[in-house]
This record gives C-alpha cells, structure tokens and sequence, in this order.
C-alpha cells in the first residue's frame, strides 16, 4: 500500500487513515466479459493494481474424452472450442487426420474447404471486432453487421445442415456436394458485404470515441508477445508477419494471392484493424476460390471428396445394395479400423491464432493421446501485463479485443 | 542456407554429443529427446544459438505411458523457429513416483500456464515454476485425470452389458 502512496506522491495529512485498494471479482458471468472469465482484480481507485485470471468454469475434458473415440466422432468436440468459426475447427482436425493417413485431396475439394474457412474467419472477426465496438458504447455496428452473419450462417447450414456447431466436412472432403443455392449464397454475399464492411468501418475507424477509447490501450511489444505465445490477428497487430496459411499453407492456400495486414503498437486498435483489413483479404480469398471452383468442368466439377474408403461413408443407397459398402459403413460407425502409427502436429490458421493438434496414434482405433493447441488459452496469460495499470473500463476492451472464446480456452 | 533437420541434429550433437538421441523425423518434424536433467540446457542453446533460433514456444504438453517403467511421463516440447520457419519437437521423459522437470518459464512466459495445464493433467512437477497449480480443473481434486489408469467409463458396469458390440 505505500508503494502505491509512493507511485502517486500522494502526502496524506498526518494522522489520516491510509490509502486502501478493492478486490472486485470481475466474473465469472459478468455481463460485460463475453463468456464466462473471471478475473480477480485488485483495484487503487479506478485503476488495475493487478489482476489474477481463473480459467476451467467449462472445462469439458475433452483431450480425454477423444482418447475413447474414433477419428470421426473427435470432430464434434473440436466444433465447442472456438464455436464463433466451428467449420475451421473442424477443417483443422480433417487436415489433421488426413496428414496422418496420408490421404491426398482433390483441389476442388481444398478450394471449398478454402470457401468455408475463410466465411468462418469473417464470421468470427465480426463478432470480436463489433463486440469490441459494443464495448465503447457503440452498439449500431454490432447490429447492422448481425445479419451478414447471419448470411454465413445460412451458407454453412446448406452445406451440411447445422449453423454454430457444425461438424461441417468429413476425413477426406465434405459429407455432400455443394448445393446451387449454396453457391448462390455466396455470390450473394461476396456481392452484398463489401459495401456492409465498408459502411462497419466507416462507424469507428475514424471515430473520435472509438480512437480515443482504444488507442494505447492493452498495448504489447512483438519480443514479449511473441515470448507469450501470441498468435493470429494479435501478434500480427503487434507487428510480427507470422500466418500459418503463409508459412506453412495447407488446403491449397499457396494458389491464392493475399496479404497479411501487420499493426505496429499491438493496442486494441491495431488489433481492431488488423481483424478488419483480414475480412478484406479474407473476401478476396473467396473470390479467387468461388472462381477456381467454377473453373471445374464436367466430371471433375462434381467431386467432393478424395476416395478413402476407410474413412469416407459411403452413399447410403450403396450401403443398402452392394456388399463392401456395407462392411465399410459398418466398420465406420463401428471405429472398427486402426490407425497407422506414428505422431503428428498440424495446425491452421484459426480465426484467433495458430490452432494446432498433436495426435499421437499407437496403431489402435483412438488416438492415444491428442492435444489442442489452444491459441487463446496461450495468450491469456499476458492479460495482467496488458492491463497492469490501466483503467477497469479499458480492461473490459482489451478483453473483448483478444477475442477470447471460453470454450477455446477451457477446452 | 536454409535450416535443415539434418544440420539441426548435427548442431546439436556437437553440443550434447550422445546425450541428445532418438533422432526421428515423423511427417517431416525433426523429433529427439534428451535427459530431463537437461531440458533446460537443450531449450536455452536451441533459443541462443545463432543459426538454430528457436525462440517460439508453440506447444508444451504431457504423455503417459504406464508400460515404460521408469519413464512413464513424456514431456513434449514443440518449438519453432519462425524465420526460417522450422519446427522441431523435443521431449523429456521422466519417472511417475518422482516427476521432477525443471520449468521454462524463464524462458518464455508462455510456458507459465501450459505447465500448470500439463500439472493439472498429469502431474509434471515443474521446478521452478511460479505458481504451480491447478488450472482448470478444481483445486481440491487429488489426482492426475488425463493418467491412463483413470479409464474414461467404468469398465466393469453391468447396466451397459452389450455384448455384441462390446464397450
């Protein structure tokens, strides 16, 4: 307590009681942290003296959960990590199973994948960046964009049939052949949210409040985020050029052309930008994608899935009349087929950092041992370096600016 | 010049000479292991040294393996170097009645809560470390869940007789 007395060369008049702090319990489910953080922070007044981060309220136990499962029923469970963007999850565990058996995807088939991770990448974007806005009081933004959401909502539930947690895809391409409204949706989007994000960026890039409120807050060096294991959109903002789709692409990301937006402070600002100008070339990725799937003539235009039998379901009028359909359809739903053996890590560009899964197979039908790399759980702990002296209301907005997924982190 | 695995291993072998072995490149990653005693040893000249430069932390985590006595927990380690875009994956193994592993956190901050997450599962003791404590599970819980003796369903339940099938 008399250092902080000492900090602010405050003379108390002899006598007078000292200075004391609060501790206020900001959590578990306070209406201003979206999802359920609790942060224990001791207040001087106004200002955070140090805040002490409990994490595990939804733990789920998942790692242990997938070591009785079969490869395809995992997928599931990594939909309720980060469920803003569930399909890249979900591409990110298909991947992941097809680098350890080895199956090689026909390029339609990583061009669609390329379609719905990128709409899941805008979808989650989105939502931090106008709760971000909704933060500073500037609610508008946050609705007017709701129904672009929406739209990529609609896209994913044409593809396979569910909205927010997907399970979208399957162990060597989709569970069925894009539709035509599929593709009509989104030429609809790709037409209509240009314009919608151009409009979104008008409301806070230049506002005053929005400036004032986020420039300099929650700031971090590149050197000590990347020492924090920041990811994503927020070591990007801090400066550092580091994309997994770049470095080490995956699903044919090396054929399009895009670039990857850097801040320079690491504030909430540069991470609000930087989430912005990733819808930009996210749009252009699917542009270029919906294109090059078009392109597909003939036989070619209707694959969707690379041929792995033991992995794949087969259609189900197959299952019903011929023979090996139906032993694989069983030895599917079963998990009667082992795995190779080996260990593999591979991981993608999630909507807020590097997300990478180590799967270690003993030649059994589960894995032995499968861990998420979780990115939002990795750079959570730099929260109390962000907002060490800085205003309880400035802390709400770097947290919401992390883009922090209670599921993602709790796994 | 690029960075290959191979020049990686030669690098490290002349440091360590036989104390880093079981070199193995599984899909393309460069994997080796040393003694526990030396984690930290291996973890600072891989971050120090001038062609190696392996200053991120990608992923710190634990496996059992109750089959291989005296070294029943694995410790992995993956890093990576980003400017020439390398990784390798580096593990510790050690004892499950005497699980001591000295802590990287000094090394990189990220490894603070990723250690309390490999404690909380598997009951790594890391040295060092500021503040080793349950993370996500309850803090009054009294053993180490993601251990294989902890089966995910009770095996022996009868209500769940299903023969055909088997569970």
């Amino acid at each position: 307590m008399s250092d902080i007395l000492q900090h602010q060369h405050i003379k108390l008049p002899e006598g007078s009681i000292g200075k004391q702090t609060t501790t206020l319990n900001l959590g578990p489910t306070h209406p201003a942290t979206h999802g359920v953080f609790q942060n224990i922070l001791e207040l001087d007044g106004e200002r955070i003296v140090s805040a002490d981060q409990t994490v595990g309220y939804i733990h789920r136990a998942f790692e242990k959960i997938a070591e009785r499962r079969p490869l395809y029923q995992i997928t599931p469970l990594t939909d309720r990590l980060n469920y803003c963007s569930a399909p890249i999850n979900n591409m990110g565990w298909h991947l992941t199973c097809e680098k350890l058996l080895g199956v090689k995807t026909p390029k339609r088939v990583d061009y669609l994948r390329v379609i719905i991770m990128e709409l899941a990448r805008i979808a989650d974007h989105l939502i931090c960046n106008s709760i971000v806005g909704v933060d500073t009081g500037a609610y508008t933004g946050f609705l007017y964009v709701m129904q672009y959401r929406e739209l990529i909502y609609e896209i994913y539930e044409e593809v396979c049939g569910s909205r927010l947690t997907t399970n979208i895809g399957r162990i060597g391409g989709f569970e069925r052949n894009f539709s035509d409204t599929a593709f009509q949706k989104i030429e609809k989007f790709l037409k209509e949210y240009p314009k919608v994000l151009k409009e979104f960026e008008n409301l806070f890039t230049r506002n005053r409040i929005f400036m004032e409120r986020t420039i300099g807050v929650g700031p971090i060096s590149a050197e000590r985020a990347l020492n924090y294991g920041f990811t994503g959109p927020n070591l990007r903002a801090a400066g550092v050029d580091y994309d997994v789709r770049v470095h080490s692409p995956y699903s044919s990301y090396e054929d399009f052309e895009f670039d990857i937006p850097v801040g320079s402070t690491g504030d909430c600002y540069d991470r609000f930008l930087v989430r912005n100008q990733e819808m930009w070339q996210s749009l252009r990725i699917i542009e270029q994608a919906y294109r090059k799937v078009q392109e597909f003539k003939g036989a070619e235009a209707e694959v969707y899935h690379a041929d792995v039998p033991e992995y794949y379901l087969p259609p189900k009028e197959d299952v019903y009349t011929k023979m090996e359909a139906l032993i694989w359809h069983f030895k599917i739903i079963m998990g009667e087929i082992d795995m190779p053996k080996g260990e593999v890590y591979h991981c993608v560009e999630g909507a807020n950092g590097e997300l990478g899964f180590y799967l270690i197979s003993d030649g059994g039908r589960t894995p032995y041992r499968l861990h998420f790399r979780r990115p939002c759980f990795i750079y959570y702990q730099a929260y109390e370096e962000l907002t060490k002296g800085s205003m309880l209301s400035d802390a709400i907005i770097t947290m919401s600016s992390l883009n922090l997924i209670a599921g993602e982190m709790d796994a | 010049m690029a960075l290959t695995n191979e020049h990686i291993r030669q690098r490290l072998t002349e440091k360590f000479g036989d104390q880093v072995s079981s070199f193995e490149e599984p899909y393309g990653m460069l994997t080796f292991e040393a003694p526990k005693d030396l984690n930290l040893k291996v973890l600072q000249f891989l971050y120090d040294d001038e062609e190696l430069k392996f200053r991120f932390l990608t992923d710190l985590q634990a496996v059992h393996y109750p089959d291989n006595a005296g070294r029943e927990l694995c410790v992995v380690y993956h890093l990576h170097n980003m400017i020439d875009n390398v990784r390798v994956r580096f593990k510790v193994y050690a004892p499950i009645e005497k699980p001591d592993v000295f802590s990287a956190t000094a090394l990189f901050a990220a490894a603070n809560w990723m250690e309390r997450e490999t404690y909380d599962f598997y009951g790594v003791n890391f040295v060092g470390h500021p503040n080793l404590k349950r993370i996500l599970n309850v803090d009054e819980m009294d053993y180490f869940p993601m251990r294989k003796e902890y089966p995910l369903e009770e095996q022996t339940r009868l209500d769940k007789d299903d023969e055909m099938f088997g569970r």
